[in-house]
């Protein structure tokens, strides 16, 4: 079914659509509030979707692909592509503030801090942590538990006021 | 040796070796120390693999025979692989795994760091990507190394042996292969050896603060990039490739 120019959806309607698409690791997110999505554009009668994986070996990125794929046919348009660009990498800065609302709001804490440039290697280790303040009760007591958490973009804390454990969404 | 394919080889080398590694600590999924380490070595592995597949994909187009990262993953033998020697040294004990991990992660973080200044730009995107992943890991294996160096005696003495045991393989992380000077002359990737002096430093910082002394015997020289693989390779890529090799077609 091919859709003429006239009734063919907007950019507009496109980036609209895809902020329903959510994360299948952390529901609450949208693949556009995640900065996953980075332009949509119509060329001639070919609609093309960029978009940036998160981590390297991120499994949510077939997924995500998928539903992206599914949501645009939703709006009636068959002649896509996607394209999956690494440069510039994907980084945390790129979050929406309503993205990182919703996050809290789920009891994952969003990244403190905008994400380091490379850094000389004498400074990784014994990095000082900024205050992660705990999605639970809001203190800032809390510690580091790993770096690693359940899902590659997670780190785990836990909340010496409150005593609960939380996942930290590491700045990247 | 064309441009081009002294290109092709390094990308294997790194790609490769961040493959094997991969390979290497998932299979301690489910028999990490504790259940965070469980879920850490699990996600460094997955970050691997997942920069080996950016590699390697990089690396087919490169060769230009329409090998994808898989067909290049389970359809090479030991001898086409061009990892590092260190790398697919067995996980051993916990120290063991740390001590490989140490010595690979400063290099790749100094590595990459240069990587992403190349005159090929995948070869600086790849980079760029990784890097940001590879941070973490170098924070967590250094990390350890002063755990278990500045530990309990028994620690201690375990860390120091297991360092000196790895330490047979990291000449080669600054040995050049044949093609590497005129990837130097592009501006494609650094002289390995230039990664010497810089990883030294930062691994002598780490173990003296770890109360470790770094081995004084010389490491031994012969890797991959004289064509030599140790004895695990092989049994590292049937686990990995058999399955895949008899069913050859099958698609997830």
């Amino acid at each position: 079914m091919a859709t003429t120019r006239q009734q063919r959806p907007t950019e507009a309607d496109i980036w609209s659509r895809l902020d329903a698409v959510t994360d299948p690791e952390i529901p609450v997110i949208s693949v556009v509030d995640l900065g996953i999505v980075r332009a949509v554009a119509w060329d001639d009668d070919e609609l093309t979707v960029v978009i940036t994986p998160t981590y390297s070996g991120c499994p949510a990125i077939r997924v995500i692909e998928d539903s992206i794929g599914d949501a645009i046919r939703d709006l009636g348009v068959e002649n896509f592509r996607l394209e999956t660009r690494l440069s510039p990498a994907w980084t945390t800065d790129w979050l929406s503030e309503r993205g990182r609302e919703r996050l809290r709001d789920y009891g994952i804490a969003p990244p403190a801090c905008s994400a380091a440039q490379v850094v000389d290697i004498s400074r990784i280790m014994n990095r000082r942590h900024r205050a992660i303040a705990c999605p639970h009760c809001g203190a800032t007591a809390t510690e580091p538990v790993s770096q690693f958490g359940s899902t590659p973009c997670k780190a785990l804390y836990r909340c010496q006021a409150c005593l609960e454990p939380f996942d930290y969404f590491k700045e990247h | 040796m064309t441009v081009r394919d002294a290109t092709l080889d390094f990308v294997l080398r790194v790609g490769d070796s961040c493959l094997i590694l991969g390979q290497r600590l998932s299979a301690l999924c489910g028999h990490g120390p504790s259940l965070e380490e469980d879920i850490a070595i699990t996600n460094v592995a997955l970050d691997l693999i997942g920069q080996a597949q950016n590699w390697l994909a990089h690396a087919g187009e490169l060769e230009g025979r329409g090998r994808d990262p898989d067909s290049l993953a389970y359809f090479r033998d030991a001898h086409e692989f061009r990892n590092l020697v260190l790398v697919e040294q067995p996980n051993g004990h916990f120290g063991d795994t740390m001590a490989r991990q140490f010595y690979f992660d400063v290099w790749h973080y100094l590595l990459l760091a240069q990587l992403i200044e190349s005159s090929d730009e995948t070869v600086a995107g790849i980079a760029a990507k990784s890097i940001k992943e590879v941070r973490y890991h170098v924070e967590r294996s250094c990390d350890w190394v002063v755990r278990l160096g500045d530990g309990t005696p028994e620690s201690h003495e375990r860390m120091q042996a297991a360092l000196e045991r790895q330490w047979a393989h990291v000449g080669e992380l600054f040995e050049a292969a044949p093609g590497d000077t005129a990837l130097v002359d592009a501006d494609i990737a650094p002289a390995l050896s230039t990664l010497r002096e810089p990883w030294s430093r930062h691994v002598g910082e780490v173990m003296a603060e770890a109360t470790l002394t770094v081995p004084d015997k010389p490491p031994s020289r012969a890797g991959v990039r004289a064509g030599h693989h140790s004895e695990h390779l092989s049994y590292l890529l049937a686990e990995m490739q058999g399955l895949r090799r008899a069913h050859p077609n099958a698609e997830w």
